[in-house]
């Protein structure tokens, strides 16, 4: 194949079915949750029409699992891990590219060994530290394990902004004699914002989307999260067509709907070399 | 910890930084490097019914190797790994490439647009793709079934997530269709960032596009191809979600589709009449971390070093 004649044409058809083939599974389950049960198997591919259109699963859903519950308990756990992590991460960050002390470089080698090995490893001994602090079955055990998780990826990514930030910024503010918190809240904090909403989708995507930490830690009913929920309620009604498929458009409407919304940051923090 | 620092070290540490370090080391140490080290001294240690610990050297490692049933188990778990892993580095990051390469033409229309549509499944989780994937594949419904129809493949369907010889492949397959958005992403960050005057220069020669990514943009983005052949790596001996959602803790049919994260949490949790065993689960993370370990060495002193050279 040369690509001296891969024209426009081909470039696009190339370009349009690999989107298809990316969104149509999705686009699929999301028109038939809104179906009744003899229109999803007489024709799956077709759009609902006035006939065909139906909520029943939707209501099954509702009433057979608590998933506002759910929904709250992810939102809640996403949001405190976000800013707990943003926060921490970003004054370590600061203290490791700002500060020369002894010890600096292997403090940030110690702090970095997270980015490559998985916590989930160490999961035998988190539950029985878990046990041990009274936390199963609580939002509190899974928000301290998802900080742990997100802290090494955010404190490298931010460092190496707060690195590239002048000079002059800090050292005016310093001969007015400024203290360091001052400096770090007011002056370098807000320069960095930009970075800490990049760093924070990354942080976010992983955290919502978990099974494992969910599973054992807070298998139960009052802590479940939106992922182990619809998980569960699969196994248990996998038959029910109409409720399968709208448990489903409930998890993924609302990753969708932030997705497109921030998509443009996320992508930009991608390619803008951000992670390396 | 601090206090067993002498007071001499103290006064030449300002409070400072020890203010804006403290809360994510304390977190970070007592969540992550305490357990994963606490797993790994675990592992050297036996439990009784009443659950009281005795330590016993390297038994439970014995019991993984030699005893058949466990080693059985265990090599099948790697080997189905292993070949999650090659259909990763065979379809996902080849189509990634290719992808990218075609995303970074110079003035393509719906750049961004493509872009996004491309990277939505890897946004999601992975139990719910699986679902997804896993309701398409059903031949109750037979939506899989009718697509193929389309281009003259009916015949050939098969429920292909039921059985045995054909779940593992799947699986990897609707892996590999959620997780392309990464190489995607990585290798056309990578491809923008390569000089214009390079290219520039390979058209002058007299090069068409094709020359001019084999021979000149793809050795500058090796070292990207490297960071996704060690993220794939990682990410794969590390899974779980997907196997767990579509086959539960049995990693059916017949534990064809059985690979470390499920071996472990299996080993680990129990499942339905298994007994969970937490010292043996601590010594199948250990080695689940000896391998990604491997795997980081191989890729730090084998690929990356030689990647710099040229």
């Amino acid at each position: 194949m040369n690509k001296k004649h891969l024209s426009a044409g081909m470039v696009h058809t190339l370009l349009l079915s690999y989107t298809l083939l990316a969104l149509w599974p999705i686009f699929l389950v999301l028109i038939n949750s809104f179906k009744t049960r003899k229109a999803i198997f007489k024709d799956p591919m077709a759009i609902p029409t006035v006939e065909t259109f139906s909520l029943v699963g939707f209501d099954k859903v509702l009433a057979r699992s608590s998933f506002d519950i759910y929904f709250s308990n992810s939102i809640i756990i996403t949001v405190v891990t976000l800013t707990l992590t943003l926060l921490i991460g970003a004054m370590a960050a600061w203290a490791l590219s700002e500060y020369k002390f002894r010890g600096n470089l292997l403090m940030g080698l110690y702090l970095a060994i997270g980015i490559m090995v998985p916590i989930r490893l160490g999961s035998v001994s988190i539950l029985n530290l878990i046990v041990e602090l009274n936390l199963t079955n609580t939002l509190t055990a899974l928000i301290l394990v998802y900080t742990a998780q997100s802290l090494p990826l955010t404190i490298f990514i931010l460092s190496e902004f707060i690195g590239q930030i002048p000079k002059d910024l800090k050292e005016a503010a310093r001969c007015d004699g400024v203290s360091e918190y001052k400096i770090f809240f007011e002056i370098i904090l807000p320069l960095i914002r930009p970075a800490i909403a990049t760093v924070g989708i990354f942080t976010m995507v992983p955290v919502w989307n978990d099974l494992w930490f969910p599973l054992i830690l807070a298998p139960g009913e009052e802590a479940r999260t939106v992922t182990l929920g619809v998980q569960q309620f699969i196994g248990q009604y996998v038959t029910d067509w109409n409720a399968v498929l709208a448990s489903l458009t409930l998890a993924i409407i609302p990753v969708m709907i932030l997705y497109i919304f921030f998509s443009r940051q996320l992508i930009r923090g991608i390619t803008s070399g951000a992670v390396k | 910890m601090i206090m067993t620092v002498s007071r001499k070290t103290l006064k030449s540490f300002p409070t400072h930084i020890v203010v804006f370090l403290a809360p994510a080391v304390l977190i970070y140490s007592v969540f992550m490097i305490y357990p994963l080290l606490d797993s790994i001294r675990l592992s050297f240690y036996t439990a009784d019914q009443a659950g009281v610990t005795t330590f016993s050297g390297f038994a439970n490692y014995v019991t993984i190797f030699t005893d058949e049933a466990w080693s059985n188990s265990f090599w099948n778990a790697f080997k189905n790994n292993m070949v999650l892993f090659a259909i990763h580095m065979a379809v996902q990051n080849p189509i990634g490439l290719m992808l990218a390469a075609i995303l970074s033409l110079p003035r393509l229309t719906g750049r961004h647009t493509y872009r996004t549509a491309m990277f939505m499944p890897t946004m999601m989780s992975v139990v719910i793709i699986g679902f997804v994937w896993q309701l398409i594949l059903n031949p109750l419904w037979g939506v899989a079934e009718s697509v193929m129809d389309l281009v003259g493949l009916a015949d050939y369907f098969e429920p292909w997530l039921g059985q045995e010889g054909t779940a593992l492949v799947t699986i990897s397959l609707i892996s590999v269709w959620q997780f392309v958005g990464i190489p995607l992403m990585l290798l056309y960050a990578a491809l923008l960032n390569i000089p214009e005057d390079l290219v520039d220069a390979g058209q002058i020669d007299g090069a068409n596009h094709w020359r001019i990514f084999w021979y000149i943009k793809f050795p500058m983005i090796l070292p990207a191809m490297g960071v996704v052949s060690i993220l794939t790596f990682v990410g794969n001996f590390n899974a779980f979600d997907l196997i767990y959602a579509l086959k539960g803790g049995l990693a059916g049919p017949n534990f064809s589709t059985d690979i470390m994260g499920s071996f472990f949490y299996r080993v680990f949790f129990g499942f339905q009449l298994q007994l969970g065993n937490p010292t043996m689960g601590a010594a199948v993370a250990t080695l689940m971390f000896l391998i990604i370990l491997v795997g980081i060495m191989i890729y730090l002193f084998g690929v990356q070093r030689r990647l710099n050279r040229i």
